[in-house]
């Protein structure tokens, strides 16, 4: 999601070329840098000139905040997770160890998109704040680490070896990382019925009286594709949008137990349940 | 005014939080009572999704008597208030709607307001339609969700036209059987070649269903309520709407930029 800052840069540099995004990558202004970063990602431009520059921008020493953050490393790493390019799983396994947590989130993110389990040994290292160097989040609750993007990567990344880290998460005082350590386990159960009961959980937090945490989960179910949440997720109190984006991971799951043209009994009641919602 | 209408009008007016002002539209609402409509539509514009969903509801439920009010909504600045105005107009399927429906779903900026008007195109109340109007109003829908169901850049919106192009080709399937089959082709195509793998789902279940005869969801039977002067008002409307040319951006337009730019700040949209 951009923040004001891109989306006003976004306003201005609408007619940013993907050579001048290059160009502007290179330059000497740390905010068309800041930008031409985020931009490449936001469209997708895949370029290898482009994932060799965001690469290097991992390292990047010029552009600090006052709180010592890398505001560029962390629109590159995120950029780098969007562009789908493999070759950028080492710099960012790397970025893992930076002091800035955002850029560490940004790098587990994007590791978990581009599907490669190098990775795992390093975010279980993380998971359990073993890596020397690295600093707790700057505001409330001050986490050491982000636990939330670690524990989503090692589910989606399949990595049953993290499984005994997980599981104290399952208690985080912070409900989203609880969600978030639910989520990997749904992902890392093999035995169906156990699954079952770590997305039975999280159908449970979608009647949370937070409005927040009700889209968090929406978020979780729809990335699990957990069918038996499809109707709580129809009638929990929150917008129609993030409903909808929620179902869609669903029905995505469905048909890939089931491919197209055929379909699931499962795929085709949450089609019903979509249909109401638009 | 009943003493339960006023009260409840009241209690919306009184509601000193935006809890309490959700509450008291949702009762408002429940009580499904026309003298409600006034109320319902100036919770459009108070900046409360809660209230504002649960009005639209409430409106679509009163259905044609609020068409009127809704469609005043529609000139006023407010443009949170219009697109739930339009959202309602969209479940209402009201014809005085249909002019405003067609441009919404191909050039609306908000992609949620685009999403409701799609599927509100293929749910128009057509047994309301004189004859001679009919054709012309259905083939102008069918070309707007055409469109839209191939071309918008949301994945959702096309998904919502093709709900829309499925409950057209069930209302079209006697009277314009070549229609139906270039919905049915438009579907194997988007079934085929859609981006998106729940797009190219509810086509492949559009396609069954249509195939299959399956019927379309039983319309209310009561008669049309609109007058002489608003057909020739909508005929009047769907000429000019033919007489303008439908803009559409070329990839690489800077003014797409801008779209997506615009639509990133909707992130927080509670529609």
């Amino acid at each position: 999601m951009a923040n004001e800052a891109e989306l006003q840069a976004g306003l201005q540099g609408e007619s940013l070329t993907v050579e001048q995004a290059i160009v502007n990558l290179q330059g000497e202004d740390l905010g068309l840098r800041v930008y031409a970063a985020w931009w490449l990602g936001r469209f997708r431009v895949n370029a290898p000139q482009a994932i060799e520059i965001l690469i290097a921008a991992l390292d990047d020493e010029d552009d600090r905040t006052d709180a010592g953050g890398y505001p560029l490393r962390r629109n590159a790493a995120r950029a780098l997770g969007k562009l789908g390019d493999r070759r950028a799983v080492p710099a960012l396994i790397h970025a893992l160890e930076c002091s800035d947590f955002y850029v560490r989130e940004a790098a587990a993110q994007s590791l978990e998109m581009l599907q490669d389990s190098a990775c795992v040994p390093r975010l279980i290292e993380l998971l359990n704040n073993q890596v020397p160097g690295t600093l707790p989040a700057p505001e409330p609750p001050q986490l050491e680490q982000p636990f939330d993007a670690i524990l989503e990567a090692l589910g989606t990344l399949g990595a049953t070896e993290a499984i005994p880290h997980i599981q104290p998460f399952l208690n985080h005082f912070v409900p989203r990382t609880q969600f978030a350590a639910l989520r990997a386990m749904y992902q890392l159960s093999p035995n169906p019925e156990i699954a079952a009961e770590y997305g039975d959980r999280l159908v449970q937090a979608l009647s949370s009286q937070d409005l927040q945490l009700r889209r968090t989960v929406l978020a979780d179910l729809g990335a699990i594709g957990y069918l038996a949440a499809a109707k709580p997720i129809a009638e929990t109190l929150a917008e129609n949008s993030l409903k909808l984006i929620s179902l869609k991971g669903v029905l995505e799951t469905q048909l890939v137990e089931t491919p197209l043209p055929n379909l699931s009994e499962g795929a085709i009641q949450v089609m019903h349940l979509m249909d109401e919602l638009l | 005014m009943s003493d339960s209408l006023s009260s409840l009008i009241q209690a919306v007016d009184a509601a000193d939080s935006a809890y309490a002002l959700l509450k008291a539209v949702q009762n408002l609402a429940a009580a499904k009572l026309e003298g409600a409509i006034p109320t319902l539509v100036a919770s459009l514009s108070y900046n409360n999704p809660g209230a504002a969903v649960a009005a639209v509801e409430g409106l679509i439920e009163l259905g044609e008597p609020a068409v009127a009010p809704l469609l005043e909504q529609l000139d006023g600045h407010n443009y949170t208030a219009r697109a739930w105005a339009i959202r309602a107009l969209a479940g209402i399927g009201d014809p005085r709607g249909l002019v405003t429906l067609l441009g919404v779903a191909t050039a609306d900026f908000s992609l949620s307001v685009r999403r409701a008007a799609a599927k509100g195109l293929g749910t128009m109340k057509w047994h309301w339609f004189p004859e001679n109007l009919l054709e012309i109003a259905q083939e102008e829908a069918l070309e707007a969700l055409i469109f839209v169901a191939r071309q918008d850049e949301e994945w959702v919106v096309r998904y919502s036209a093709i709900v829309g192009l499925q409950a057209l080709a069930q209302a079209i399937a006697q009277t314009y059987p070549d229609w139906r089959s270039q919905i049915l082709a438009q579907f194997e195509q988007i079934a085929e070649q859609d981006e998106s793998d729940a797009v190219r789902a509810r086509a492949c279940w559009a396609q069954q269903q249509v195939q299959n005869a399956v019927p379309a969801p039983k319309v209310e039977d009561q008669p049309s309520p609109l007058s002489a002067s608003d057909w020739q008002m909508i005929l009047d409307k769907l000429y000019d709407r033919k007489g303008q040319e439908r803009l559409v951006l070329a990839e690489g337009d800077p003014r797409r930029y801008r779209g997506l730019a615009l639509s990133l700040s909707q992130n927080d949209e509670n529609l």
